[in-house]
């Protein structure tokens, strides 16, 4: 009997080493982990590690360990590529990526080509925020799939927002020259001429990508417009310094975002004082009354540091899950499979679905705006300890998000 | 109109200031000791982070004394054990070696301070709008950061011109040796002008650190931009430098106030061209080509007037 404890530990060690002896799945997060665009990729790498450990705890997909491994591309497409194929060699079969459609639209082709050149060992791109509509559209792959709504779908509903604000005269654009910066500013054009053709666009313009670290000329260009609203897609230190700027010079106006919620710019906001002035289209914010999502928000920033800014990454580490639960498998090809059409329940309550047609998941989102919290049982969760958090103004449902698709989807 | 000209040249005078102090070292440098260094944008870099660290300690003030003094012995340091060895292998290994050295210093700042923005801030005292310019604010900070830029510009042109140590250092640019027969160190000089060099982007980096962002990658911003005003201010003039400051300070400012183009000066192109690149050439306006003017800028005046604005001998 005194050999038990051995036996035991024995024991233990064995089924530790048969969990392990179990293939761990590695999804590659290619992002920004240095330059400008760093705030957010290190958000988003904390946001992945934080899914891949609680998947863990539950046992994982399938019995299997998911693991992150943090890969930096600099807001480079060409330096995504190396990456990209870095993870490959290493064989890494599903890839996530994010910031910057330019490398988005880079690792997408980069998937189609390897997958046709290296049948059977297919490689998926989980696309979490890189949001140019050609991506879906002309440029659409079977190995694509993309969690967050695209520029277009949120510009829509930014629109429908817009139109039925009466104070509402002149409007500034303001956007990243590359693709989704100039996404963002067509379609603002072409939708706010169709819904409000008396509003007058007074100025639009692209700026460098992450490469400015002053917005004072701009600002001062927003001003001398005479504008009373700003759209702007900017994401990461663009968004944080342009709103910095816009503080030291006193330039009150309306802000129309897309990512205003990112590293650094709730706490640009509160500096310049704009109360429930800067709204954020997105598919959630930590305040958005749903109990399940609210705890979790509760946990994450216990165990991060950070908000939940990308509840799309929550959906898709958990579709992720349901579809290699569905097909049986964790190989990327019958995952993909799994994935088209499939039909989710969303982080922040309702349900979406990944269009087969184009691999767009569609869901509802929200247009919220920022300002103080007063009702503590309702409002927890301020942002950057400014006391200041979003509440939501406006709601598109799944279905009066749904645009139509050009893609004609090559399938293998 | 009128606003956006007053701010611009508010805005461009303060960033054309912050250029000067950043390149009035580089070309102190560069024209005693014949390196390009290209570390020299690590060292602004240096500054805004021992700057940003020292007032989580200290304070503001007293980090403002400080972190370029810090830098400073930094740079001798790096003149004394380094390029001084290496200065006997040529210009070559010299240049190699500040350009290694603005990589490992990179490499170095991201491992201590991480790689996204650190929080560092105006001064509470220095935190509210010192003045307003038709509705627009003009923040007390940057007029701090203007007044800084000047005074040194002021003190650097006195010492050079006026003082006997400016005498001696403005010698060894020319007639090192001659120098080293009188019985200076000359030596010694090249370390002290390389540490008051390096200094000096200290300071800058101390100073903007708060109003622009201090990152790892804040060097690799500002790095190749300095080489334009050292070349097209003339190698080794400090007016010249001062001049090419200001210059490019004032164009990048104003190129993004305009929204010129061909197609608004000609008329658009005609609409059979469709989608050519052509028609990208022609509607692409001033505003976005603003970042790159200063390098345009560069290759003109190489061209045009290789020794610079002000340069007296071409090199």
């Amino acid at each position: 009997m005194r050999h038990l404890p051995f036996a035991v530990a024995a024991a233990f060690l064995m089924l530790g080493s048969a969990a392990s002896a179990q293939e761990t799945i590695k999804i590659g997060y290619i992002d920004p982990l240095s330059g400008g665009g760093a705030s957010v990729g290190e958000g988003g790498l904390k946001t992945f590690q934080y899914l891949a450990d609680e998947l863990n705890a539950k046992g994982g997909i399938l019995g299997h360990k998911v693991e992150i491994v943090p890969l930096d591309n600099k807001t480079n497409p060409q330096e995504s590529l190396v990456q990209a194929q870095k993870a490959v060699d290493a064989g890494i079969r599903y890839i996530t990526q994010g910031n910057g459609s330019s490398v988005g639209a880079a690792l997408e082709d980069f998937v189609t080509k390897n997958n046709s050149r290296n049948p059977g060992k297919e490689v998926l791109y989980f696309n979490y925020a890189a949001v140019d509509p050609a991506m879906t559209n002309e440029k659409c792959s079977y190995w694509h799939f993309r969690w967050d709504a695209n520029s277009e779908i949120k510009m829509a509903a930014l629109t429908n927002y817009m139109k039925d604000q009466p104070s509402i005269k002149k409007v500034y654009l303001i956007n990243q020259d590359y693709s989704f910066g100039q996404s963002v500013r067509t379609d603002a054009r072409k939708m706010l001429a169709a819904k409000r053709s008396d509003i007058q666009i007074v100025g639009d313009e692209l700026h460098p990508l992450l490469k400015i670290t002053d917005f004072s000329p701009y600002v001062a260009k927003i001003k001398a417009s005479g504008a009373d609203s700003v759209v702007t897609g900017n994401w990461g230190q663009d968004f944080a310094l342009l709103l910095k700027a816009a503080a030291d010079a006193g330039l009150k106006v309306n802000w129309y975002t897309y990512y205003a919620g990112g590293a650094g710019g709730p706490t640009a906001i509160k500096q310049t004082g704009l109360e429930n002035q800067v709204f954020q289209i997105s598919e959630g914010v930590p305040n958005s009354g749903n109990k399940a999502a609210m705890d979790f928000e509760k946990d994450f920033r216990a165990k991060t540091g950070i908000s939940v800014w990308y509840p799309r990454a929550v959906n898709e580490m958990r579709m992720f899950k349901a579809a290699a639960e569905k097909a049986n498998s964790i190989d990327p090809v019958k995952v993909a499979a799994a994935l088209e059409g499939m039909k989710f329940d969303v982080f922040d309550g309702g349900e979406g679905f990944m269009r087969k047609d184009d691999h767009q998941f569609f869901q509802p989102i929200y247009i919220s705006s920022f300002g103080s919290l007063t009702d503590k049982a309702k409002e927890p969760y301020d942002e950057e300890n400014t006391g200041w958090g979003w509440r939501i103004v406006s709601k598109s449902d799944t279905a009066q998000t749904i645009l139509p698709t050009t893609c004609n989807m090559k399938r293998p | 109109m009128a606003e956006l000209i007053v701010i611009s040249t508010l805005n461009g005078v303060l960033f054309g200031m912050l250029l000067f102090l950043l390149s009035s070292g580089l070309t102190v440098i560069f024209s005693m000791m014949g390196v390009l260094n290209f570390a020299h944008a690590s060292f602004y870099m240096l500054g805004a982070f021992f700057g940003y660290q020292l007032t989580r300690w200290i304070g503001f003030w007293p980090a403002f004394v400080l972190a370029p003094l810090l830098v400073g012995v930094v740079g001798m340091g790096v003149e004394r054990y380094g390029l001084r060895n290496t200065h006997k292998h040529g210009h070559v290994a010299e240049l190699l070696l500040t350009f290694g050295l603005a990589f490992a210093i990179e490499e170095i700042v991201s491992m201590i301070w991480g790689k996204s923005p650190v929080d560092y801030r105006v001064p509470a005292m220095l935190d509210f709008p010192a003045f307003t310019v038709f509705s627009t604010n003009y923040p007390a900070y940057k007029i701090f950061m203007l007044v800084v830029s000047v005074v040194i510009f002021i003190a650097l042109l006195v010492t050079l011109k006026k003082t006997r140590v400016g005498l001696i250092v403005q010698a060894a640019l020319t007639h090192p040796s001659m120098v080293g027969h009188l019985g200076h160190n000359v030596g010694r000089i090249f370390m002290l002008v390389f540490g008051v060099g390096s200094a000096l982007a200290g300071l800058a980096g101390v100073i903007a650190g708060p109003s622009l962002v201090t990152q790892s990658d804040m060097a690799a911003l500002l790095g190749p931009i300095l080489f334009v005003v050292i070349v097209f201010g003339g190698l080794g003039s400090l007016p010249g430098a001062f001049i090419a400051s200001l210059l490019i300070g004032l164009i990048q400012t104003f190129a993004v106030a305009l929204n010129g183009s061909l197609a608004s000066v000609f008329g658009p192109l005609d609409p059979s061209l469709g989608a050519s690149p052509l028609t990208d050439i022609w509607n692409v306006t001033i505003a976005q080509i603003a970042p790159i003017l200063p390098y345009v800028l560069l290759v003109l005046v190489l061209i045009f007037r290789p020794m610079g604005l002000l340069g007296t001998r071409e090199s």
